[in-house]
């Protein structure tokens, strides 16, 4: 048996799909699909953070809020113990959504610019009907504790508090039904550099304390190194590349992730390390490349070969993930 | 103000009520020229209107024939500026039917007043209904929704107010109908704009995947912050609906003599402009400044939510 199936996973992503209809014509019929997340699978194992990480426009927000179903998937699969999340209805729904919560991008469009900060954590509960008002009130502070903000804050108004502090807010509120699950879409990509450390090493103390199983979605590889356990990289709606996390930074197999690791900045400016620069833009996944999507922007690809077939995910080293035919290379 | 440290939580709870955004809104209203003196104005009108069979010297619908020794179009008389005393006082003269004018002044507020707020009124909560569902449920629903409300648009709203009457038979009830109606369109397709850009938003979002109902995240979440926009929108309308109203009135569409309407007034005497322009020019002048009160408040709400400008004047 492999090491990956020792585990049970707390969630299990199996070949999600999210196509997107294009309507044109006078007729506003359905002309073309925007394939933006196109046959996903991985898991995420209890107490551990999977980074997900691509360029803007490869479907990593998309995979992150179709997990929740912020948005409905087209097709497959998301498994949460034992449950299949995109076909639970109603009342299931709503109880598996106490497990599952989110932090959001944007800490300024993400609370409710009406409320006290108190209110908008307050509402899981009230959703929920857990507990006495008081109960609630209690709740809600120890939750504002926890991220690191005094009771008194609860009274506020969001237009009162900093980027970094409204973001403590968001994740106050994803905290306080006690879920096991946090989705974090770009949590810090909002905040300045030394408010992302304050934030990112909150999170990781969280998980720490109450053992949360995170999905950290984000585009800076230099965060994701900082907190995940392990990292997915995707590419115009697929996954490149899975790997732990010391493995994929230190030997990466897949070509596009080698090109991402060679754009991060290195910690010393007299570090000189070969770029990979990649010609052309991402394309359309209006209309994606045939075979490996990689494959006009690939240094190594072969033509007739990786133009025609689709490489799948193949595992190279122990729990080491990449789809590419000529991986091995690089080994 | 008692101990020093026992204090500072008490601070902080009042700290927080002087700056929910309503507050700061509202803060910045007062602090509005503009929407000062549409805000005295306006506060006299209903003044006014409460009192006025306190501050209504006559009855504004019985003839003074056979009563008083007055003519009929007899022009004001004003005994401080030099009218006889034997004379009996009436401050805006008295009209056709020798019914005292400025009594009739002083009533017509409360029905101007009222048609105002209760066309609006009526607009703005089916208006809000409509955009909401419109918007929030979206697909064909909207699309039938919106393309019915353009319909409506499409007609220029006083024919269209007219041609409703018509329908539904002259009075100032059914006026009030129409003019809600010709208004319905207005506040369904702001509400619906405004929900739109709303749903998009994060703590949405947020609300859903804390398991909220769509019924609770339209009303609770989304409604409430469409507010301020249906304000400003609410406080131009009811300006234009009083002015709508007079005109129904005016031809003979809407209230009906002997009601002390504004626009019914004019309407009665203006054949009379030249030999007693006074029968016109008093309501006529009565329209204008309640018509400016309630556009000097909108113009005044209007900027006072707008963030740009919250920027500028932050104190």
């Amino acid at each position: 048996m492999k090491k990956t199936t020792k585990r049970t996973p707390l969630v299990e992503v199996r070949e999600l799909k999210k196509y997107y209809p294009v309507h044109g014509g006078l007729l506003k019929r359905q002309v073309a699909e925007v394939k933006a997340v196109d046959d996903v699978s991985f898991a995420i194992f209890p107490g551990e953070t999977l980074g997900l990480v691509g360029e803007s426009g490869c479907g990593k927000t998309t995979v992150s809020k179709a997990i929740l179903r912020l948005e409905e998937a087209s097709a497959g699969e998301v498994i949460f113990e034992g449950e299949d999340v995109l076909a639970a209805g109603g009342a299931d729904l709503k109880r598996l959504r106490r497990d599952m919560q989110i932090v959001f991008q944007d800490p300024f469009s993400s609370l409710d610019p009406r409320l006290p900060v108190g209110e908008s954590i307050a509402e899981a509960l009230l959703v929920h009907g857990i507990g006495t008002p008081q109960e609630r009130f209690e709740r809600v502070l120890e939750v504002l504790r926890k991220v690191g903000l005094e009771s008194y804050h609860a009274a506020r108004y969001p237009h009162q508090f900093s980027g970094g502090q409204r973001q403590r807010i968001g994740i106050a509120r994803a905290l306080i039904l006690d879920p096991k699950f946090i989705v974090l879409d770009e949590p810090v990509s909002a905040l300045d550099v030394s408010i992302q450390a304050q934030v990112l090493n909150l999170l990781s103390d969280l998980q720490a304390e109450l053992g949360l199983t995170y999905l950290f979605v984000a585009h800076n590889l230099a965060v994701v190194e900082h907190i995940s356990h392990r990292v997915a990289v995707m590419y115009l709606g697929r996954i490149a590349e899975i790997a732990p996390r010391d493995n994929l930074f230190s030997k990466p197999l897949h070509p596009y992730t080698q090109a991402l690791m060679s754009a991060v900045p290195k910690k010393h400016p007299a570090d000189k390390k070969e770029r990979i620069i990649l010609s052309g833009d991402v394309p359309s996944p209006l209309n994606p490349p045939s075979g490996c999507r990689f494959h006009p922007r690939c240094p190594i690809a072969r033509m007739g070969h990786c133009d025609v077939e689709e490489p799948q995910l193949r595992e190279l080293e122990p729990e080491h993930w990449v789809a590419c035919h000529y991986a091995e290379e690089f080994i | 103000m008692t101990v020093q440290d026992a204090a500072v939580p008490q601070t902080e709870v009042q700290d927080y009520r002087n700056n929910s955004l309503l507050f700061l809104t509202f803060r910045r209203l007062f602090r509005q020229r503009n929407a000062q003196v549409g805000m005295v104005i306006l506060g006299f009108l209903v003044l006014v209107a409460i009192f006025a069979p306190a501050l209504a010297p006559y009855d504004p619908d019985r003839s003074l024939i056979g009563i008083e020794p007055v003519e009929k179009r007899a022009g004001p008389c004003i005994h401080a500026l030099g009218c006889p005393s034997d004379q009996p006082q009436h401050i805006m003269g008295v009209d056709g039917n020798v019914r005292d004018q400025y009594s009739r002044i002083i009533y017509g507020t409360r029905i101007s007043l009222f048609i105002g707020f209760s066309t609006i009124g009526l607009a703005v909560v089916v208006g809000t209904l409509i955009g909401a569902v419109s918007g929030y449920v979206g697909g064909w629903v909207d699309n039938v929704i919106m393309r019915f409300m353009d319909v409506i648009l499409a007609f220029p709203s006083f024919l269209l107010a007219i041609a409703i009457i018509t329908v539904l038979g002259r009075g100032l009830q059914n006026a009030l109908y129409a003019i809600a109606v010709v208004n319905i369109p207005v506040f369904a397709r702001l509400v619906r704009s405004s929900v739109l850009s709303i749903k998009e938003l994060e703590f949405v979002a947020a609300s859903r995947s804390l398991g909220a109902s769509p019924l609770r995240i339209l009303f609770v979440r989304i409604l409430p912050n469409a507010i301020p926009t249906l304000i400003v929108q609410a406080t131009l309308s009811i300006g234009a609906a009083i002015l709508e109203a007079a005109a129904l009135s005016f031809l003979g569409l809407g209230a009906q003599p002997p009601l002390a309407e504004w626009g019914t007034m004019l309407g009665s005497e203006r054949n009379q402009v030249f030999t007693s322009p006074h029968l016109v020019f008093f309501p006529g002048i009565a329209i204008m400044i309640t018509v400016l009160a309630f556009n000097l408040l909108g113009d005044g709400f209007r900027d006072a939510m707008d963030p740009r400008l919250a920027q500028l004047t932050k104190r």
